[in-house]
């Protein structure tokens, strides 16, 4: 089913020929929808969405109005996602209806919710690196021309680009720009595609806090021009900055709209927990003075892999009973220094010493013994074997621990046991550990890896990212882990793009850039703007 | 369902009735496929297939050939299975096969005066480990990050042969009368014949064979060597975090893998042949490979398997004489097998477990 509006924009579209993405069409696209402005250009009623086992969306209404931001707040596994993703024609829904400008809308794929003028830009961009922003969005132009003109598109890019603060150069190529580029690159194409509602997942995730002003600098622009905005976030700040109406998810359901203007951060939590606000973890306050060296890096250089970037002449030192916190845009080094942390890289110049020990010849296998765990950037792909039972991943944490008769027999009840502990004692919700865990969500991934590492009750603990993915819940108690590790004399290098996290757990900051320690702060000294240029801002004249 | 099909290891998880099927529709298909170029060879393919399936599973003598032929199939197909648990491709088995009784017949024509008990366990390791050298020197260039083992084991595939064909037309060259004239060494002494059973041609290697298949699933699905293989084979970047020596288990298991694949070899050549011939193997170490895929890895699908193949190559034999078939004939038969294999016998099975439930609607 097709609204006659979006079918008029599309034959004028035709019709325009070589000029694909004109001023003026898009000006008329503006008119159109806010000579609605009040009517909402979609209606949810009563959708319901039922995976096995769980009902991700329980008849959720959401209307959205153009030229408003909505923000859609919740934990992970609130529903968000799935419901925004029922709307883009991913998912079909079990019941419920989807209005688009009051007609009822058959979404079954993203096919039709283009063409019902629905745009998403996932966390995971889908641009293609190795061509230019121009040849990016021409992909995304409805009928598009069999000859290129490479030359008119970028001028109509940049025109378009100027007018909605979307400013980026159509002769770039998509690998050399920023993150907060390539996001604008996103939008740029959901622009041309002639959608009128504008569904970010996650957008913040990925981008440095004043990167993070820019987008919505840009959604303030978008919405003057009477576009639909959907912010899925579970950050509080974000939503109070930019929404104009916020509509608050729990399990499934939806628990509460309220306008922007007149929310609260008190209020939203309610909502969010429903009352039963989890317990804050400790702030960043060493409990006593730190020990002794754990880890140490002395000038420490790497050789960069692929599209890596090496380390340089990393000084770093990681002292017992303390949380050092590595702040950074991701890709500017973490990987690595994790890598050498853990001894899976080798250091081409400097040393590496481990309680004490000079290590830097040392393996991965090694360095593990020696009592150091890791989670992670990447749980699934870095941290388990996906096929694999949850059991049978514990087990490979600690083989010889588990080893009977010398190897030839494994002791899984014992493995078993230990899973529970470790699940107990980190206060996570037990998991089955016969499933395999490819089939775990995001969060409950992130927890068996937790428990598996932290149940070794490691002396070193490198943590990438460990509350990515997470629920609240789940954060503040992996949170806690880490404070309580800290507090038992161990010492945490975490890694992490949560500044909020970085300041609340750290003891010591320093900031990575371009393979490089730029910075090394205690966390009171940095406010979050010096520490967001200072991770971005290219200081020693490379390029 | 469809993702099971999708795991390499999936055949058993399936279900036996799953496997069976997936066995009857390949073969089904290929045999089909087979007949209609027998049809345009002007053979019958009816009459052929009843002679064989009547010589290979009705007669005594037939039985027995097909085991004979089973046993080096069975061999490679496991050199095949076990890299694949690690993720590792080894189509090497016929280049092992070849360096395993290279040095099996060095043993045999150098400690010609041991007694029996003492040479024949001395053969079998030599043939384990000519084999598992060849597929090791592999496995390390690959640990080292240097050359995809796919490429090394298939291109030392050629290479063993020449070796093989090296020694027998110079230094080991037979110089007994009457015999002198082929490209083969001395006969072995006798003490150097691996035992046969029951008055036929069936050997020792069946015995061998048997205890690789049932030691190889025992240490990768029971023990804790077993459990880091498959973590290799399952995610090796998380299996390098946790600690695992990856490069080690490379280089053994490709070892051990070469050296079963080895094992095929000296069985042939000290149990059949005698002595050792240029070009003894019609292919062995690469229907490994095809077995091994068919099988999807799993250890029973590799004994099913490598008895189906037997029977095609003991019917090869037989349909040589009473067809007039060229023996390479088979070979088309063998590539139709892997031809099914490829074009997604999932998707066959789908497709007729769909008309099925499409009948039972209508009803």
């Amino acid at each position: 089913m097709v609204v006659p509006s979006a079918a008029e924009s599309r034959g004028a579209l035709a019709q325009s020929g070589e000029n694909m993405c004109s001023r003026g069409r898009v000006t008329a696209g503006v008119d159109r929808v806010s000579a609605r402005a009040g009517h909402p250009i979609a209606q949810l009623r009563g959708v319901t969405k039922r995976f096995p086992g769980v009902v991700a969306n329980d008849a959720v209404d959401l209307d959205l109005y153009p030229g408003e931001v909505h923000a859609l707040l919740g934990e992970n596994g609130a529903g968000k996602s799935t419901l925004m993703k029922i709307l883009y024609g991913f998912y079909s829904y079990d019941a419920g209806s989807i209005h688009i400008d009051g007609r009822e809308a058959h979404v079954s794929s993203p096919l039709d919710a283009r063409k019902l003028g629905i745009g998403m830009v996932f966390q995971v961009f889908t641009l293609i690196p190795a061509m230019t922003v121009a040849e990016n969005v021409a992909l995304y132009v409805p009928g598009l021309p069999l000859m290129l003109d490479a030359r008119s598109l970028g001028k109509s890019l940049r025109a378009l680009g100027n007018r909605c603060g979307l400013r980026v150069d159509p002769s770039a190529n998509v690998r050399s720009l920023p993150i907060g580029d390539q996001q604008k690159v996103e939008v740029l194409k959901l622009l041309v595609a002639e959608a009128r509602i504008l569904i970010f997942d996650e957008a913040t995730r990925v981008l440095a806090p004043h990167e993070i002003e820019g987008l919505f600098e840009i959604f303030e622009m978008l919405k003057k021009d009477g576009y639909a905005i959907v912010f899925i976030t579970h950050k509080m700040r974000e939503v109070l900055a930019c929404a104009d109406r916020i509509t608050v998810m729990r399990r499934g359901k939806v628990s509460g709209t309220v306008r922007g203007s007149e929310a609260t951060e008190k209020a939203l939590i309610e909502l969010m927990f429903g009352g039963s606000v989890p317990d804050q973890a400790p702030r960043g306050v060493r409990d006593a003075a730190a020990g002794d060296c754990i880890l140490e890096l002395r000038g420490v250089s790497t050789r960069a892999h692929g599209v890596g970037i090496g380390l340089r002449d990393v000084d770093l030192a990681v002292r017992s009973g303390e949380i050092v916190g590595v702040a950074g845009v991701s890709g500017n080094g973490q990987r690595e220094l994790t890598d050498l942390a853990l001894g899976l890289a080798a250091c081409t110049r400097g040393e590496r010493l481990i309680l004490g020990s000079n290590a830097t010849a040392w393996g991965a296998r090694r360095v593990r013994a020696m009592g150091v765990g890791f989670i992670p950037e990447d749980p699934l792909g870095m941290g388990v074997v996906p096929w694999m039972t949850l059991a049978q991943n514990a087990a490979l944490g600690d083989v010889e621990t588990y080893s009977r008769y010398g190897g030839l027999s494994i002791d899984w009840q014992h493995v078993r046991r230990d899973v529970a502990a470790a699940f107990a004692e980190l206060d996570f919700e037990p998991l089955e550990t016969w499933v395999p865990v490819r089939t775990f969500s995001g969060g409950q991934l992130q927890r068996a890896v937790l428990a598996r590492e932290l149940g070794r009750h490691p002396r070193i603990f490198v943590a990438s990212y460990p509350t990515r993915g997470l629920d609240v819940r789940s954060a503040t108690a992996t949170r806690r882990v880490l404070a309580g590790l800290r507090s038992r004399g161990g010492g945490v290098l975490l890694i992490s793009e949560d500044l909020d996290e970085l300041f609340q757990l750290s003891d010591r900051l320093v900031v990575l850039r371009e393979g490089r320690i730029v910075g090394q702060f205690l966390p009171q000294e940095l406010d979050r703007h010096t520490i967001g240029h200072l991770m971005t801002t290219s200081g020693d004249g490379h390029e | 369902m469809s993702r099971r099909w999708a795991t390499v290891y999936g055949v058993l998880k399936g279900g036996w009735s799953a496997a069976v099927a997936r066995y009857a529709v390949i073969l089904t298909v290929a045999l089909i496929g087979y007949a209609a170029v027998l049809l345009l060879a002007g053979k019958d393919p009816v009459r052929a297939y009843a002679d064989t399936f009547a010589y290979a599973l009705g007669t005594r003598y037939g039985f027995s050939e097909v085991l004979v032929r089973m046993i080096p199939l069975l061999l490679t197909g496991v050199a095949v299975a076990l890299p694949a648990r690690l993720g590792l491709i080894n189509v090497g088995g016929e280049g092992q096969l070849y360096m395993g009784a290279w040095l099996a017949t060095w043993g045999a024509i150098t400690f010609t005066t041991l007694p029996q008990f003492l040479l024949i366990p001395l053969l079998v390791l030599m043939g384990f480990v000519g084999g598992g050298c060849w597929a090791a020197f592999a496995g390390l260039l690959r640990a080292r990050g240097l050359v995809n083992e796919t490429i090394t084991t298939l291109l030392m595939n050629y290479v063993a042969p020449l070796l093989v064909g090296y020694s027998v037309y110079g230094m080991w060259r037979s110089r007994e009368v009457g015999s002198a004239a082929f490209p083969q060494t001395v006969a072995f002494p006798s003490a150097a014949r691996l035992p046969r059973f029951f008055g036929t041609r069936v050997h020792l290697g069946l015995v061998l064979g048997l205890i690789a298949l049932f030691a190889v699933w025992f240490v990768v699905e029971r023990t804790k060597w077993g459990l880091k293989m498959r973590a290799i084979g399952g995610n090796p970047e998380a299996a390098r975090r946790l600690g695992i020596r990856l490069g080690l288990y490379i280089v053994v298991v490709m070892f051990i893998a070469g050296g079963v694949a080895g094992l095929a070899g000296m069985a042939e050549v000290t149990a059949l042949h005698g002595r050792l011939r240029a070009g003894f193997s019609p292919g062995y170490g690469f229907m490994g490979f095809l077995i091994s895929w068919l099988a999807g890895g799993s250890p029973p699908g590799i004994l099913v398997m490598s008895f189906v193949l037997a029977i095609v190559f003991a019917g090869g034999t037989l349909l040589q004489i009473s067809q007039g078939l060229p023996f390479a004939a088979i070979n088309v038969l063998m590539a139709m097998i892997l031809f099914v294999v490829l074009a997604n016998p999932r998707f066959s099975v789908s497709v007729l477990k769909r008309a099925l439930a499409g009948k039972g609607r209508q009803r």
